[in-house]
């Protein structure tokens, strides 16, 4: 019993990481439609540059933050000055991301060596709560709580703020957008700036549970891949449920059946493509 | 002009052991024309069908790894050619009717997925594929009583399967067949209008792509004679993807060239630098931003502009 609770809090957390990484690739794709190979590589990048920071003596929070910042910098020049070269071709964007996922994978490879790297849990989380009678880790839960108030936060900037209507308006129909005067080339910057900066913070609040090695990148891509496809793109909502579906999906997965991990998380996707190809709660199909 | 170009190519193929001597070389022909074999089948959808795939290392993998089970488990060359090729024409019409359930970028992003999980699949499932270890074999197939334990026998054995491929695909571009995807590639609800079934023609493409791929694989296995899953990984889709789009989609020359550029340049690379997932990324960049017609469509450009 206490073992399937443990598992349903892993998978929560998971479920938490996973949002704050896709919440930003099924927001670049819905508005600049293509799917952002490299995301996988900033929530890795992310997580180095969070791994450095703490080395250098900065708190667990500050290089989080600094580290999100730093990758969110990072994904707003790939945008201006490479994407923005390539408007109108959208496969040849994808391309240049899938180039530059390589290139990223391989720059940390020289610059961290290929041993994981281990974060330390920041102190002020570090034991256990008690609830119920039953010890829960603390981080987890509070990585929960911040998913939780980093997509309310997203959710009031998409839905209550002027930038998050013209997003919105951006997503709908872009021909219409810059019609009425949204300069939707600058939503591009900031909202792969915004996504990027996500999965470099997530990056590193994951670092604790995760750590930090080479392959991170890759192993986080599909996860955000299936996310987008069971949810969604270019809702929030669906990042949501999506992220959690998959957080459980996958560390139950990996209990039950060890070998077939991926299969377990590979069958809902299959289910969800041939049932309904737009994604649960996606408006358009694929 | 044309007939005496493609004799005297073939001769020089033919000739490669003998001119190029040091059977290191002779093996990296053999690498060449194996990829070269799959980056043919994969031109199929990408060029001609218009159907980027990044999955295609996982149908070259189910038939590696169909065949390293079966050779293992003590069957003859020819089950196992035909073990593999089912495995494979299954799990690509398992692909097929996935990925076509999306279009354009939502095609690319359901083939990825559907690759890093054959991936994922390699590296996990152990009981099945050994894991990361990877399953060796210690025999290649002697057809017809001919070993082909030596890199110039296995050589030629390749150049067999590869003009075979080579052929088949001449005979597909000019099909009736071959026009009608293209056609889907360019006008896809003209081509509806007209009463063709655009499906099924590209669910037809992508198996008749797989099958050449699993050609390759099964080369790859026998070449190699040891699988593991960095086979199957994103890199080695992006890889042949690179081969296609380098040498120039939708024509017969293009991947060929293509292929014989990335193997050479990787293996050069690789003698002086360890950064081959770099170079592969920065080429990859350039290539896209620069040259996104491809080399042969490019160099043909140039050419006929100076004549």
């Amino acid at each position: 019993m206490n073992l399937w609770l443990i598992l349903a809090v892993n998978s929560v957390t998971l479920g938490g990481l996973l949002f704050l990484l896709s919440a930003g690739f099924s927001l670049i794709f819905g508005l600049m439609r293509i799917p952002n190979l490299t995301h996988g590589s900033m929530f890795m990048l992310g997580a180095y540059l969070g791994v450095t920071c703490i080395a250098l003596g900065l708190g667990f929070w500050t290089s989080a933050l600094l580290a999100g910042l730093g990758v969110a910098l990072f994904g707003a020049v790939i945008e201006r000055f490479v994407l923005r070269r390539l408007v109108g071709a959208e496969l040849a964007q994808v391309l240049v991301t899938l180039g530059l996922s390589f290139m990223v994978a391989d720059v940390c490879l020289m610059q961290w060596g290929g041993d994981p790297i281990a974060v330390d849990t920041p102190p002020l989380l570090r034991g256990a709560a008690k609830i119920f009678g039953l010890a829960f880790p603390m981080y987890r839960l509070g990585i929960i709580v911040i998913a939780c108030v980093i997509a309310i936060a997203l959710w009031l900037l998409l839905e209550r703020t002027r930038l998050g209507a013209m997003i919105r308006a951006a997503v709908d129909d872009p021909q219409m957008a810059r019609v009425v005067g949204i300069r939707v080339s600058h939503l591009f910057t900031i909202v792969f700036a915004l996504g990027a900066g996500l999965a470099g913070f997530a990056g590193v609040i994951g670092g604790p549970i995760l750590s930090v090695y080479p392959g991170l990148d890759q192993d986080m891509l599909p996860l955000a891949l299936v996310v987008v496809i069971l949810g969604g793109t270019g809702r929030l909502l669906g990042s949501l449920v999506g992220s959690f579906v998959v957080g459980f999906l996958y560390n139950f997965g990996q209990a039950m059946f060890p070998e077939l991990a991926y299969v377990v998380l590979f069958l809902p996707m299959l289910i969800v493509l041939v049932v309904r190809p737009q994604g649960l709660f996606g408006r358009v199909p694929l | 002009m044309k007939p005496a170009a493609l004799v005297i190519a073939l001769l020089l193929l033919v000739a490669v052991p003998f001119w190029v001597g040091n059977s290191f070389y002779v093996n990296i022909a053999a690498q060449i024309l194996i990829y070269a074999v799959l980056a043919l089948g994969l031109n199929v959808l990408v060029g001609y069908a218009g159907l980027v795939t990044l999955g295609h290392a996982a149908l070259f993998g189910v038939a590696a790894y169909a065949g390293a089970t079966l050779i293992n488990a003590g069957h003859g060359p020819v089950v196992v050619a035909i073990g593999a090729l089912g495995a494979t024409l299954i799990a690509t019409a398992i692909f097929a009717v996935l990925a076509l359930r999306g279009t354009g970028l939502g095609f690319v992003m359901i083939t990825v997925a559907l690759g890093q999980i054959a991936w994922g699949i390699a590296y996990r499932w152990i009981s099945l594929t050994n894991g990361d270890n990877g399953i060796s074999i210690n025999t290649r197939p002697a057809p017809f009583g001919l070993s082909l334990a030596s890199a110039n026998a296995f050589y030629w054995a390749t150049l067999v399967v590869f003009l075979i491929t080579v052929g088949a695909m001449a005979i597909f571009v000019a099909s009736p067949f071959g026009a009608a995807l293209c056609g889907m590639r360019d006008q896809p609800r003209r081509m509806t209008a007209l009463g063709y079934n655009v499906w099924l023609t590209r669910f037809l493409a992508f198996l008749f792509s797989g099958f050449w791929s699993g050609v390759a694989g099964l080369l790859y296995l026998y070449y190699n004679q040891f699988i593991s899953p960095q086979t199957v990984a994103l890199s080695a889709s992006a890889e042949a993807l690179l081969m296609v789009i380098a040498g120039g989609t939708a024509t017969l020359l293009g991947p060929i060239v293509g292929a014989g550029l990335v193997i050479i340049m990787k293996d050069v690379a690789s003698a002086y630098i360890e950064r081959w997932n770099f170079v592969l990324g920065a080429i990859f960049v350039l290539i896209v931003v620069f040259m996104p017609e491809g080399l042969v469509p490019g160099v043909a450009r140039v050419w006929r502009r100076r004549r």
